[in-house]
């Protein structure tokens, strides 16, 4: 190629770099409505970074002097910061001062899997941060805020951000039944749980009125997964970065690709053959093994996975007292558990010898249901999501009023926290 | 940074290389000291330490250096560290080049207790390089001259792993490989040609030393954090994914993603597509698993007459982009590059443009007769292969060759993934996919998918995926794993192994030299701007088949977006305050 004129060459770079800077602000404006309307983050409570060869913001905010440094010294492309949403940020807050060696370390799958572990930083500064974040994708600041990376997309930062949240409100709850149970509940966590316990005994809305099945035609199909998946959003049974759904027509399993959203799935669904002609499926959800072993073991068509709260905590108590495997329970658990009469197996995300590829589907005849311990719920639907999403929401329910009556049974009524 | 001190004692590294004169017949151990290796890791970084004060050298002057190095973790028991690099300088590009490359000869080469070869001078007759522990050895091989890969490898097996040049390499095809094992190859640059250059027809390698861990428990703690993001990649070990079907898993995206090089380029959809894809090739010939040593992806396969299945780029150069819907002649294609030992890309490639000045389709046989002829340095299978940009200048038309830097671009249509399009641009290698390989989120999703379209943030993503990759090629971890695990798993892995606490972000630090030390090298040989281009094709209409053409404005500022984040001047060269920064 000949060489460029070098004045018509800075022009063109002075026009793509505005060109360029609106693209990605457009971007972060997408991911911000993306994290307000999940309800983590209050509208205008994030602060969304993302960098070229320059950096770009949602909006301007004091804390960007200390946050753009980060850009320069660790290989990410992107950076978030907020105050998650009530009640996530109290948890946070009790948690981040509570703990010790300044990491929290959660039970759940996503963390083991994919954070492994929550980094608390004792002061909001470029160095601090800076140091947490060289060696993990979050970490903590004081009053119950969260700054995420991401190294090719503000997508991985607001994904991350949604795992933190997730994360800390399950290890708050479980911690806080283990301990009412148990060794006994500090004053502090006592106020605390009497302060959101009201918040969250609350269940949405429940789902109604998914477009009835069989489904022969694809549009049908990926018009009936989209919806199904909006729903399941919206009725608070997964963040949107999480879950999966399939759909099956007898030759073709329709399914989630990995990383989309569920709430907004038009154009994200992958087509795989079950003779296995085509290998389409190299970009599906993680977890097609699974939605294919569910298929045939249960002859149903619709498959829903979610992460409810309240199932995945209730999914960690265990009442066995001596068991050789403790410790390994959410890979190898030797019992046949339930809770709410839903069964709950072991299973890693994916395949391999402990993933839920292969503990799923055996276990999903009798209730069309089972939970995965400390991740998320499978449901199916005989030909489309109405009974997939009822169940789901009906699982979560059980569980929750599970929750609040365990607790209950050994403290009466939760006013009583205060009281003692 | 002198390579000389005395080294202290190491976890991980032997601490260990060994310098082999072939023109003196003498070998000596050196033992540099700790820091050379926490700064470029081992494999490509370490081989790039040692190529880069003699890269202005001809490829074939005997002082020109055979780099093969493995890494902290090659050997022990971390997730797919089996691999090796091979390095010299490219007869085909004349800049940096390099090879990753499976098998065991890697893991056998670290169990004699050695890091890394360093082979420089000219053997008088065809020689082969024994090694037995540390027990090094120059052999006659004067027998094998000319042996085809296979010949020559189940001769030597009994020595141990091989690495071993076909006939291509002795006949002075450019893009020569180097096979170990018989059937993975060290492919791409040319580095086949430096074994022949040297006159080194193998090199075998068998040891029994357990390298050295620094704690077995934790180790395999952290290498348990990587398998968990292994099991849970659908494109690693899902149902469709690279453990069940090879690489070739990526040829029905390809084709559902329009992106598809078909005709040398010139359309970006082949119609017979659907019958040559992945399951057509487990149909015809079954499919058996293997790997390179300690993985258990093992994304290799062979068919039931246990000869190999082609990989992706294989099975879409030899069929969409050379215009062959013969399945047969796909798999034929391959086993004759392995038997000869030439780059499969860079042949068909040349190929393509062959047909393409020749304005005609392959006839039938032509593709297996060619491809013979280029090992056999006879007939007009002498001058392709010198690959496709010499072939083309000397035929009067360069713009025919697709190339970046002289070396064939592989299966992504660039137009399909302008992340890509940059990657390949700026690669130190040439028209490489695996410096950054942003397919891995532009296509593939992973870590989180990004606009394929779209050059916003790219310059970015492209630094930040060099770096990555450089690091998993230094340690040594298969560079498909760095899809579903990152630096920050690889950083407790390293911790384990050597004992030296890394977090991810300082592994990626050791990246980023080791990809600034090759823009340092390449730079030597006058490497600049200009190189850091593609084919004109790309920018401008192709014709209904092909997808749209890349803004060439757009790229261009990509480009320069790129110098900037990577620290270096508009022309692409590197500053002196950066390279002292790193350490340079
Ligand atoms: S994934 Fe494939 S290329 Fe990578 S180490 Fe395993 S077998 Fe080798
Ligand atoms: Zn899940």
């Amino acid at each position: 190629m000949k060489a460029e004129c070098p004045f018509l060459k800075k022009l063109a770079n002075l026009a793509f770099n505005r060109h360029m800077a609106k693209n990605m602000k457009q971007m972060l404006e997408k991911f911000t409505r993306r994290i307000e309307t999940s309800g983590l983050v209050e509208p205008g409570g994030a602060l969304f970074g993302m960098a070229d060869d320059r950096i770009v913001w949602n909006r301007t905010d004091p804390a960007q002097k200390i946050l753009e440094p980060l850009f320069s010294n660790l290989n990410i492309n992107s950076v978030l910061f907020a105050r998650p949403a009530f009640p996530y940020s109290v948890i946070i807050d009790f948690l981040a001062k509570t703990t010790r060696n300044s990491t929290i370390m959660p039970d759940d799958c996503e963390t083991r899997t994919f954070l492994h572990d929550l980094p608390v930083a004792d002061a909001f500064s470029a160095l601090k941060l800076n140091q947490c974040l060289k060696a993990r994708k979050s970490v903590i600041v004081p009053g119950g805020s969260i700054v995420t990376t991401g190294t090719i997309s503000p997508e991985q930062a607001l994904v991350a951000f949604s795992s933190v949240c997730f994360a800390c409100f399950v290890k708050f709850f479980s911690d806080f039944l283990k301990h009412v149970q148990t060794d006994g509940v500090s004053k502090k966590e006592a106020r605390l749980f009497s302060r959101i316990a009201p918040f969250c005994a609350e269940l949405r809305p429940a789902p109604a009125g998914l477009v009835h099945g069989p489904f022969s035609m694809e549009d049908e199909i990926r018009t009936a997964m989209a919806e199904a998946g909006k729903k399941t959003v919206e009725a608070g049974l997964v963040d949107s970065s999480f879950g999966n759904i399939s759909c099956f027509n007898g030759k073709t399993l329709y399914i989630s690709q990995t990383g989309a959203f569920l709430n907004k799935l038009e154009g994200f669904i992958d087509p795989v053959p079950t003779d296995g002609s085509r290998c389409t499926g190299i970009t599906a959800s993680s977890e097609l093994g699974a939605h294919l072993n569910i298929i045939s073991a249960t002859k149903d068509h619709a498959i829903l996975h979610g992460h409810p709260l309240f199932s995945v905590i209730m999914s960690m108590v265990c009442d066995i007292e001596k068991c050789e495997k403790k410790g390994e329970c959410h890979k190898s658990c030797p019992y046949d558990r339930n809770i709410c009469q839903i069964p709950i197996v072991s299973g890693e995300v994916g395949a391999g010898p402990h993933g839920l590829c292969n503990t799923v589907a055996c276990r999903m005849n009798d209730q069309k249901a089972v939970i995965v311990y400390g991740h998320g719920v499978f449901t199916t639907g005989k030909t489309d999501f109405n009974d997939a999403l009822s169940r789901l929401y009906s699982i979560e329910n059980d569980c929750r009023n599970e929750y609040f009556r365990r607790v209950r049974d050994v403290i009466g009524d939760i006013s009583n926290l205060m009281a003692s | 940074m002198n390579s000389k001190t005395k080294s202290n004692k190491t976890n991980g590294w032997w601490g260990k290389i060994a310098f082999i004169d072939l023109e003196h017949r003498r070998v000596s151990i050196q033992k540099p000291a700790l820091k050379i290796y926490t700064a470029f890791l081992g494999g490509r970084g370490l081989a790039g330490f040692y190529l880069k004060d003699k890269i202005t050298l001809s490829y074939d002057d005997p002082q020109m250096p055979l780099l093969i190095f493995t890494g902290p973790l090659t050997g022990t028991p971390a997730p797919t560290s089996g691999r090796v690099t091979f390095m010299s300088r490219s007869p085909l590009t004349g800049g940096v080049g390099d090879a990753s490359a499976g098998g065991n000869f890697g893991a056998a080469l670290k169990r004699c207790g050695l890091d890394g070869l360093v082979i420089t001078g000219k053997s008088a007759s065809v020689c082969g390089i024994e090694i037995s522990n540390e027990k090094i050895r120059i052999t006659d091989a004067s027998t094998l001259a000319g042996a085809l890969v296979q010949t020559a490898h189940k001769q030597l097996a009994p020595k141990g792993s091989t690495a071993v040049i076909g006939p291509a390499a002795e006949n002075g095809a450019m893009f020569a490989n180097v096979m170990i094992d018989g059937r993975h190859a060290a492919g791409r640059t040319g580095i086949g040609l430096v074994f022949a250059s040297k006159n080194i027809k193998y090199i075998t390698v068998s040891g029994n030393k357990r390298p050295p861990v620094f704690d077995r428990t934790a180790l395999q703690e952290a290498s348990a954090d990587v398998m968990r993001l292994i099991a849970a990649s659908p494109f690693l070990m899902g149902p469709s994914g690279i453990s069940a079907f090879g690489t070739g898993a990526l040829y029905d995206l390809m084709d559902a993603r329009n992106m598809m090089p078909a005709n040398n380029f010139s359309a970006s959809k082949f119609e017979h597509a659907a019958a040559l894809n992945a399951p057509s090739f487990k149909k015809q010939y079954g499919f058996k698993s293997h790997g390179c040593s300690g993985c258990h992806i093992r994304c290799k396969k062979t068919g039931r007459d246990n000869r190999q299945i082609p990989e992706f780029e294989t099975m879409s150069h030899f069929s969409a982009l050379t215009g062959n819907s013969d399945i047969e002649v796909v798999r034929k294609a391959n086993l004759i590059c392995d038997d000869y030992g030439m780059d499969t890309i860079s042949a068909a490639a040349t190929l393509a443009a062959y047909f393409e000045l020749e304005k005609r389709r392959p006839g039938p046989g032509e593709i297996l007769r060619l491809l013979g002829e280029m090992g056999d340095g006879q007939g007009i299978g002498k001058e392709l292969s010198c690959g496709a940009a010499r072939w083309c200048a000397a035929a009067g038309h360069p713009e025919t060759a697709m190339c970046v830097k002289n070396l064939e671009l592989p299966a992504y249509d660039p137009r399909g993934a302008y992340g890509m399009a940059l990657a390949y641009a700026v690669s130190t290698r040439g028209g490489c996919h695996l410096r950054a390989y942003p397919i891995g989120h532009e296509i593939l999703r992973k870590p989180a998918p990004t606009d394929r379209f779209s050059f916003a943030g790219k310059a970015r993503m492209i630094k930040n995926g060099e770096d990555a990759n450089a690091v998993a090629d230094s340690l040594i971890a298969c560079k498909f794993t760095f899809l579903a695990a990152t630096c920050e798993e690889y950083a407790k892995v390293f911790t384990a192994a050597t004992g030296i606490s890394m977090t991810g972000q300082d592994l990626l630090l050791a990246g980023e030299r080791i990809c600034y030390n090759e823009r340092i090298a390449n730079s030597k040989n006058g490497f600049s701007e200009s190189d850091d281009d593609l084919p004109a094709r790309f920018f401008s209409p192709s014709g209904p088949d092909a997808l749209a053409p890349i803004d060439r404005k757009d790229f261009l500022a990509a480009r320069s977006a790129y110098y900037r984040v990577r620290g270096l001047d508009e022309s692409g060269m590197p500053f002196p305050e950066k390279t002292r920064e790193l350490g340079l």
